[in-house]
């Protein structure tokens, strides 16, 4: 239990409720669970059910209704816009289903945006991204722009991008939904590899194929969870 | 985020779209173009002025004989009291005065051997030296001496001396004016053209004043020692407005005119005749230049429009920057450097078609034109400012976007 004592991500009684015309609806209802360390967690569950909204709460980008979310023991609520900003430049890497790089520059370029808005500098920031992208099997085509890059390549090229900061979280939004399946296998491959390096990855996606790469699987119905299984490793 | 990092990043939003970015700078470019060249029409106007001022004596006051009646005229009507060197002597009495010089003028026939040339005759004394900074550049002028005795001496401009002489050396050599025969001791430092009054200031003969009167001109048959007009030098620094004032004063006291009489003469500051002249020139030019400035504006509009656009077809660009750890003001910069990197380059481009557009105008119409880098660096940091101004907005609406809905943003 010593181990456990401080989780990296805690969410607390975490509800969201959008209001869409004069009905509340609710996304999430009270949701408490824990992510650790180096764990590799895949979200599943149909859409709608609430995954991509806990997804947005613990990558900062959204606020919950109410309850709290602690990471590495800081509670977000206490913190400002800009303060939440620095958190996913420094704590989060993010991994989307549609890569969402910058189509007019160079893969090395997109790798290294992140470190362009780091608050603490970084030394060598265009060293920092080649290494990235030789972590991700891209290292001869760092002036390749997107469009002359594969799917799956770009998504190398969005993986590193997300590993510049050196994160120790890695949320990644169906990752494989734009691949094909072998494509998807290197990612997951990848991923799994980061994971084993001690970065917590946490996933949503309705495959089971990859879902069945996580050490962790949580299903999710109506906005609760339904199912929290772990996989013994 | 740095500022070059957010420049650089902008320089490459731009490139990526190259003809709208053309289109948009478009605005800016006319705008700084037409300030610029109206501007350098209207401040080539003020230079002429001011040169035309200087050419003809800032420093001096002329008073003519004559009620005013607008314009300055070289002799009184005949039933005004005309000048003599009595008014002269007394006028020079005053402090702030520093040089009076007597004229009277007119039209004369100079011949020498077979040459011949029509000029026009100042007869003058040596305060006319000082007054109009006149001095030789070969021979000498005629002192006081010869001033007052009426010696039959004249110094020649250069279109005269050329005229006459066609290079062999004039000083010396006599000539005939009105067929009274003279010695030329000297010729003028050229003047050039003026572009007032005058025209060529080379074509003059000067003598003394009673040579003119007594034997060339002829006099005024009502007074002796008869004086067409008076030039004051003003001592440096004092105020031109208060010497005309008191010569004013003087000049009633002199002439025995009662309070309330009506002065029969009239002291004329010809810079602030020229000025008046020029005025409306001035002021026609600033409004061209308002215009302009309009102009820019409106092409102000056009980048905040299309910067607008810019922000709503990069909603997810700014999302996605939002999530890798942008702050709102990094956002904020980004765009603010677009609007502003879009308008300085306007802002050059325009600034160098407007230097041609002067020039073009300068050679074609034939006025003249003053490029100031003053007026490039107003006209290129106003760009800057309408980028700031107009980038603004549309900047502070992509830093306050909502990160989770412009990732979303299809």
């Amino acid at each position: 239990m010593a181990a456990e004592a401080t989780p990296l991500i805690s969410c607390r009684d975490l509800t969201k409720v959008y209001r869409m015309g004069t009905q509340d609806v609710y996304a999430l209802r009270g949701v408490n669970v824990d992510f650790v360390q180096g764990e590799m967690t895949a979200i599943m569950g149909p859409s709608g059910s609430g995954k991509s909204t806990l997804m947005n709460l613990i990558g900062a980008l959204d606020v919950p209704t109410s309850g709290e979310l602690l990471i590495k023991g800081r509670p977000l609520s206490r913190l400002s816009r800009d303060e939440l900003a620095d958190l996913r430049n420094e704590t989060i890497g993010f991994v989307f289903q549609q890569f969402n790089l910058l189509n007019r520059a160079t893969a090395l370029a997109n790798v290294k945006l992140p470190l362009m808005y780091a608050r603490t500098p970084v030394a060598d920031p265009m060293a920092r991204a080649r290494e990235c992208l030789e972590m991700v099997g891209l290292g001869a085509r760092m002036d390749h722009r997107p469009m002359q890059l594969s799917g799956g390549q770009q998504q190398r090229v969005a993986i590193a991008r997300a590993l510049a900061g050196r994160p120790s979280i890695l949320l990644a939004d169906e990752p494989t939904g734009a691949l094909d399946t072998k494509t998807s296998e290197e990612i997951m491959d990848l991923l799994t590899g980061l994971s084993s390096e001690g970065i917590t990855v946490v996933l949503v996606t309705h495959e089971p194929e990859v879902a069945a790469y996580a050490t962790r699987q949580i299903h999710f119905r109506d906005g609760q969870i339904e199912r929290d299984e772990r996989r013994a490793s | 985020m740095k500022i070059g990092v957010a420049f650089q990043s902008a320089l490459e939003a731009l490139i990526s779209n190259p003809l709208r970015s053309f289109l948009t700078m478009l605005g800016i470019m006319i705008g700084v173009a037409s300030v610029m060249a109206m501007m350098a029409i209207s401040e080539g106007a003020a230079k002429q002025v001011d040169a035309q001022i200087a050419q003809l004596g800032a420093s001096n006051l002329t008073i003519f004989p004559g009620a005013s009646r607008g314009g300055p005229r070289s002799g009184g009507g005949a039933s005004d009291q005309p000048f003599t060197e009595s008014d002269v002597d007394q006028i020079k009495q005053e402090p702030f005065v520093t040089a009076v010089a007597a004229r009277i003028s007119g039209s004369v026939m100079v011949v020498s051997g077979e040459d011949n040339w029509s000029t026009s005759l100042q007869g003058t004394n040596t305060d006319y030296f000082v007054t109009q900074s006149l001095s030789t550049s070969e021979g000498r002028l005629f002192d006081t001496r010869e001033a007052s005795s009426g010696a039959a001496v004249a110094v020649i401009g250069k279109t005269v001396a050329d005229a006459l002489f066609e290079g062999t050396n004039p000083v010396g050599q006599t000539i005939r004016v009105n067929n009274v025969p003279v010695e030329v001791i000297g010729v003028l430092v050229t003047r050039g053209q003026s572009s007032g009054p005058g025209g060529d200031r080379d074509d003059i003969v000067i003598v003394p004043i009673s040579t003119a009167r007594n034997r060339i001109l002829g006099g005024n048959a009502t007074v002796a020692r008869y004086v067409g007009s008076m030039e004051v030098g003003i001592a440096d620094g004092y105020d031109m407005t208060t010497a005309q004032e008191q010569l004013e004063t003087r000049m009633r006291e002199i002439r025995r005119i009662a309070p309330g009489g009506t002065d029969d003469f009239r002291v004329f500051n010809i810079a602030d005749f020229i000025r008046a002249r020029s005025s409306t020139q001035a002021t026609f030019g600033v409004l061209l230049a308002f215009t302009a400035a309009v102009s820019l504006i409106v092409g102000g509009v056009g980048v905040m429009n299309i910067m607008l656009v810019s922000v709503t077809e990069r909603t997810r660009e700014i999302g996605l920057r939002m999530a890798i750890g942008a702050r709102g003001i990094d956002i904020l910069g980004q765009f603010l450097a677009e609007a502003l990197a879009l308008c300085l380059l306007g802002g050059l481009i325009g600034s160098a078609l407007g230097v041609g557009a002067a020039k073009f105008a300068a050679k074609v119409g034939e006025f003249p034109v003053e490029i100031s880098p003053r007026i490039a660096i107003i006209a290129i940091g106003a760009s800057a400012l309408i980028g700031l101004f107009f980038g603004f907005f549309p900047a502070r609406q992509a830093a306050r976007l909502n990160p989770i809905e412009a990732l979303r943003h299809e």
